[in-house]
């Protein structure tokens, strides 16, 4: 356990230097998930310590989520002002990305799979 | 309260202790009923944790920041999980290798769907600039969104808001919706949920299947990417922040 959370710990610090490095518009731990993937290709396999190391992670990701969304309470000043046009934009939004990009890549799979 | 209980307190509100112990105690409880509720996306165990966080912490006059001090540590762990996604997107290479393509421009028009129907919504019922701003980045994960609404001229603080208020409406109509469109391919649901809801979508989808969930975290690392690229041109383009 120790020794895969110090894994990800150093593929998300290789992303923070490559991010700065290059000045690129995307936080540090995205480039380390390529990093570790494009590594585990290489490597073709998963160490098994890894393995459980993320499996415990990711099984509470949404606990991770919960001290931003405390957040809220700094702005019910300006969510009470503008709540109808911010719940409608999320509301819309979600629905049209959720639709959209599901059904897209629908067709696409099916038509892939339909040609010979 | 005596003024021993009162001592106590204000010793334990200064610490970071009881932020964290906090936000792990309410999680669980907020899991507890979610597991007994048989699952039930409604019954979405963040949006139940930040409620009872709220409400205590409304309750005890406690700031915001003074919590994020223990909270924090929680807050941390976002980057290394992010990493970790990697391994279950590895997991699922031979599949990934065949829907490389179709995925690719899904993705690019799904993420433009988010930005741009996010915008024209908010605009459309005359939400102020920052409140714009903050919106247009929703759809990806908080580090990603935070970066991108500072960026742009949002409220980073108002966009985690967003972020996760989005990812617990993606986390509960999901499934629903895609029953409603017959989209039943478990790798294109969780790539949808991916790209709209990040990383609670993503939570929800690995609870329901590996497969699903592998595919939720690509399009949400991918849809990171997309729009941190893509946004601040698109804003460029409409007339500069």
């Amino acid at each position: 356990m120790l020794g895969a959370l110090t894994l990800l710990l150093l593929f998300q610090l290789a992303g923070e230097v490559v991010v700065q490095f290059f000045a690129l518009p995307i936080p540090g731990p995205v480039i380390g998930m390529a990093l570790l993937f494009a590594a585990l290709v290489a490597r073709d396999g998963v160490p098994d310590n890894l393995r459980s190391a993320a499996n415990n992670l990711l099984q509470h990701l949404s606990l991770l989520f919960v001290p931003a969304g405390v957040g809220v309470m700094v702005h019910f000043a300006r969510l009470g002002d503008e709540w109808p046009a911010i719940v409608a934009a999320l509301l819309v939004s979600t629905f049209a990305t959720l639709g959209v990009t599901g059904l897209l890549l629908c067709a696409f799979v099916k038509r892939g799979k339909g040609q010979p | 309260m005596t003024p021993r209980l009162a001592e106590i307190w204000v010793y334990l509100a200064a610490s970071p202790l009881l932020g964290l112990t906090l936000t792990l105690v309410a999680y669980q409880g907020a899991y507890w009923l979610y597991t007994r509720s048989g699952m039930n996306p409604a019954a979405n165990p963040v949006a139940i944790a930040v409620a009872i966080i709220v409400a205590l912490l409304m309750l005890t006059g406690t700031p915001y920041a003074t919590y994020f001090d223990g909270a924090q540590f929680v807050h941390f762990l976002l980057g290394p999980a992010t990493v970790a996604l990697a391994v279950p997107l590895y997991a699922q290479l031979p599949r990934l290798k065949r829907m490389f393509g179709p995925a690719l421009l899904a993705l690019a028009i799904g993420s433009l769907t988010a930005i741009v129907s996010a915008i024209a919504v908010g605009w459309a019922l005359a939400a102020s600039r920052p409140t714009l701003m903050s919106l247009a980045p929703k759809s990806v994960t908080t580090p990603i969104a935070m970066g991108i609404a500072e960026k742009i001229g949002g409220l980073p603080s108002l966009t985690a808001v967003l972020v996760v208020t989005t990812g617990i409406l993606g986390a509960i109509v999901a499934q629903w919706l895609f029953r409603l469109l017959r989209v039943k391919d478990e790798a294109v649901q969780g790539f949808a949920i991916g790209v709209a809801a990040h990383g609670i979508g993503t939570a929800r989808a690995f609870q329901i299947s590996e497969t699903m969930g592998a595919f939720a975290a690509l399009a949400m690392g991918l849809n990171g990417l997309a729009t941190a690229l893509l946004l601040p041109i698109l804003i460029k383009a409409w007339g500069g922040p």
